[in-house]
């Protein structure tokens, strides 16, 4: 029966006692002492009933006193088994793999000590004896578990040590309460010679006397103890003024306030310093602003004086901490720290102190960390506003790409007189290559393909000169020769002095079937004779635009005209074709062009481009590709 | 990347270019030309035997220099341009501007005024 009811308790508390957290040590025992007064007052009921009805007969009948003192055993073992599971809440505060294993062994112990009782032994017979001293040192060794003492603070000390006390005050009626029944009476069941239950009273009442000891004598500790949780709690929120959209001020002013209340700081100043080194903005703390000139010459002729007896020497006085004592004025000690960030000096905390000498090393120390962790946190603040920036930059790079692509036209009409597609990939995200086409008329268009020195922004800039020049150019109907040096002319006042472009120029007549064209300094023309199945470049004279900027360009131009046959081709393109290498280092090359176009040429138009385009990128990497390069594909019908 | 050597005989500037002239790297070129002028040594020597590549980047550092050459009186020549860059040159047609030789004593020879 005893043994059932036990059961049930200790299922029943372990389900409601919740588990230990750092949170609610003090309601864990606050709860075991409302279970003790409450046992206690129903003693103290019963004791009183009994004291009424003194010696009269029903005080004396053995069934009456056996059943109040089952009620009394039945809540003092409530209140045992309930404390019994809040200990062990608190033993296994924080546990160990030892630990659990340890405390699982006394469990099962314990349980046995209760099957135990089964065998009748009653008390100090030596099995009992044995079986009991073996609890009580377990129950010892598992009471120096008091991991949960640490994180009380001073107030909950107090309170726990009270409510412990009183715990200890109940254990001790209730036991002697116990054996005094045990010496007055017959009883039914006498728990005294319970070696579970003795085993149960002396593990709650010798945790509770070390538990007792232990927070008394880290009373004087726990302000120590506070105090460095404070700083870690600072700390913290030094670190995490970032992701939570705090701005860099927010983050000084975080920085002050800690360090203030580290250190007992009675007065202080943050001084953010701009880009060009001067004060930007003041925070004070306890401080009048108006005080701060009058401390920093304090400070100067101090440090002037510590220099001159050279007490210490400094390598530069901007970027070190400074301790020292001041005369005059109300402060007596100044701690100036400097933030850094990037080693650029981004602002200076000042403490200072109404006694002199007032900080000393762990103080500087605590300062420094919290100093770095500013700085950490400006750095990172910084970073983060940057990325945002570039963010912006991409976006705008973007914009230019989209803009730049609609700078080449995006149909190329050839009259239906010719079949004609194009290519362009730039290497960054603008490029300098440039094509277009023109309709003279029905039989008559020009054709056109340039190429930007250098590559990126500079050569996407010139390349839309270019296209304004082609189309001003264009629409005169001036021969190649006369393009080529109203171009140079043009290109001459608009280039910067180390730019120039290469340009190739067609005219192509249908009636006559004839290409006049004219090369300047670009790649040379690459063209298919379907006759013979074979493609050749067209080593033709020429110079660059831009390059000679007087009236002697027009001696280095140079017009050819040849006769097309349908089915012929025309490859124009820019360097960055033949120019692409491979892992190897090796180029491209004019020969594997050559190549490539004969293989190609015979394919159905779309083809032709899309074999050139794929035999390029098999040789070299489409990533990798160095340079912007560009590809026009005219087949003659 | 490349690297420039420079380098000082009877009264010739040398500058020794090894490795390749791109859009990034021509800035270490124009830098190198620049001080070769401003130094104010009248005749120059660029040896490309060493450059594997030029992109017109590296062309146009070479060509903003031209007018300055002849302003101030400089002797420039270019020697030992490999097959491939010396292709690069021509097609730009630089070889009309510029002086261009084969080799380093041509260029020497070019510099002394023994050969116009």
């Amino acid at each position: 029966m005893l043994i059932l009811f036990i059961f049930n308790l200790l299922i029943y508390f372990r389900y409601t006692i919740i588990k230990a957290e750092s949170v609610n040590f003090l309601d864990l025992l606050w709860k075991v002492f409302v279970a003790g007064l409450l046992t206690t007052i129903i003693s103290l009921v019963i004791r009183f009933i009994f004291n009424i009805l003194g010696s009269g007969a029903l005080a004396k009948n053995i069934l009456i006193i056996n059943f109040f003192y089952h009620l009394n055993i039945g809540l003092v073992l409530a209140f045992l088994i309930s404390t019994f599971v809040a200990w062990k809440r608190l033993i296994l505060y924080q546990k160990s793999k030892w630990l659990i294993s340890t405390w699982r062994i006394y469990e099962y112990a314990l349980t046995g000590g209760l099957l135990f009782n089964l065998l009748g032994y009653g008390m100090f017979e030596i099995p009992f004896n044995i079986v009991f001293s073996i609890l009580v040192l377990m129950a010892l060794v598992l009471s120096f578990n008091l991991k949960w003492v640490a994180y009380l603070n001073f107030k909950q000390k107090w309170k726990s040590i009270l409510f412990i006390i009183l715990v200890l005050i109940y254990l001790s009626y209730f036991f002697l309460n116990l054996v005094r029944y045990s010496d007055e009476n017959q009883l039914a069941i006498d728990l005294i010679n319970d070696v579970y239950v003795l085993s149960l009273f002396t593990f709650i009442f010798s945790y509770s006397v070390i538990a007792v000891l232990v927070i008394l004598f880290n009373l004087p500790t726990s302000s120590v103890f506070e105090k460095k949780l404070e700083e870690v709690v600072s700390f913290q929120r030094l670190s995490q003024s970032i992701p939570s959209g705090k701005n860099e001020d927010q983050v000084y002013e975080i920085l002050l306030d800690s360090s203030v209340s580290a250190v007992f700081a009675d007065a202080a100043w943050i001084e953010i310093i701009d880009k060009k080194g001067n004060t930007a903005k003041v925070h004070a703390n306890n401080l009048d602003e108006e005080k701060i000139p009058e401390i920093k010459e304090q400070v100067r002729e101090k440090e002037i004086r510590q220099i001159f007896t050279s007490e210490f020497i400094r390598e530069s006085a901007k970027v070190s901490n400074f301790t020292g004592t001041l005369k005059g004025g109300a402060y007596k000690s100044v701690l100036a720290c400097p933030v850094l960030s990037k080693s650029e000096h981004v602002a200076t905390l000042v403490l200072l102190k109404e006694v002199s000498d007032g900080f000393d090393r762990e103080m500087v120390g605590i300062i420094e960390t919290f100093v770095n962790q500013t700085s950490i946190s400006i750095e990172n603040f910084r970073l983060l506003n940057e990325a945002i920036k570039n963010e912006r930059y991409k976006e705008e790079l973007k914009i230019a790409t989209r803009v730049q692509k609609s700078l080449l036209p995006e149909k190329l009409n050839g009259n239906g007189k010719i079949d004609i597609s194009a290519f362009s990939e730039a290497a960054d995200e603008v490029g300098g290559d440039y094509y277009d086409i023109f309709n003279y008329s029905e039989n008559r268009i020009a054709l056109v393909i340039g190429d930007v020195s250098g590559k990126g922004t500079s050569a996407a800039f010139n390349m839309s000169q270019m296209k304004g020049i082609f189309h001003s150019l264009v629409q005169l109907d001036l021969s190649p020769k006369e393009f080529m040096i109203n171009a140079n002319s043009a290109l001459s006042r608009c280039l910067e002095r180390s730019s120039f472009i290469t340009l190739a120029f067609y005219i192509i007549d249908f009636e006559k079937k004839t290409v006049e064209f004219s090369r300047a300094g670009h790649s040379p023309t690459l063209y298919y004779r379907h006759k013979s199945k074979r493609a050749d470049f067209f080593e033709t004279k020429g110079m660059g635009l831009g390059i000679l900027r007087n009236n002697e360009f027009h001696k280095y131009v140079e017009v050819n005209e040849f006769q097309y046959n349908p089915g012929d081709i025309i490859v124009l393109y820019t360097d960055g074709i033949t120019e692409a290498t491979n892992a190897a280092k090796d180029e491209y090359g004019y020969a594997r062009l050559k190549d490539s176009l004969e293989r190609h040429a015979e394919h159905p138009p779309e083809l032709i481009q899309k074999g050139l385009v794929e035999d390029l990128y098999k040789f070299s990497d489409e990533k990798t590709m160095g340079d912007d390069h560009s590809l026009l594909r005219v087949k003659f019908k | 990347m490349v690297e420039i050597e420079e380098k000082t005989k009877d009264d010739m500037l040398q500058l020794v270019v090894v490795g390749e002239v791109d859009a990034s790297s021509s800035i270490y070129l124009d830098n190198a030309i620049r001080n070769a002028m401003e130094s104010g040594n009248l005749k120059i020597l660029v040896d490309c035997t060493g450059l594997n590549y030029i992109s017109s980047a590296g062309l146009g550092v070479f060509m903003s220099y031209l007018e300055d050459f002849k302003e101030r009186g400089v002797r420039f020549v270019v020697c030992g341009l490999q097959e491939k860059v010396n292709h690069v040159f021509e097609l730009l047609g630089l070889e009309n501007l510029l002086k261009i030789v084969a080799t380093q004593r041509e260029a020497e020879a070019y510099l002394n005024g023994t050969q116009a």
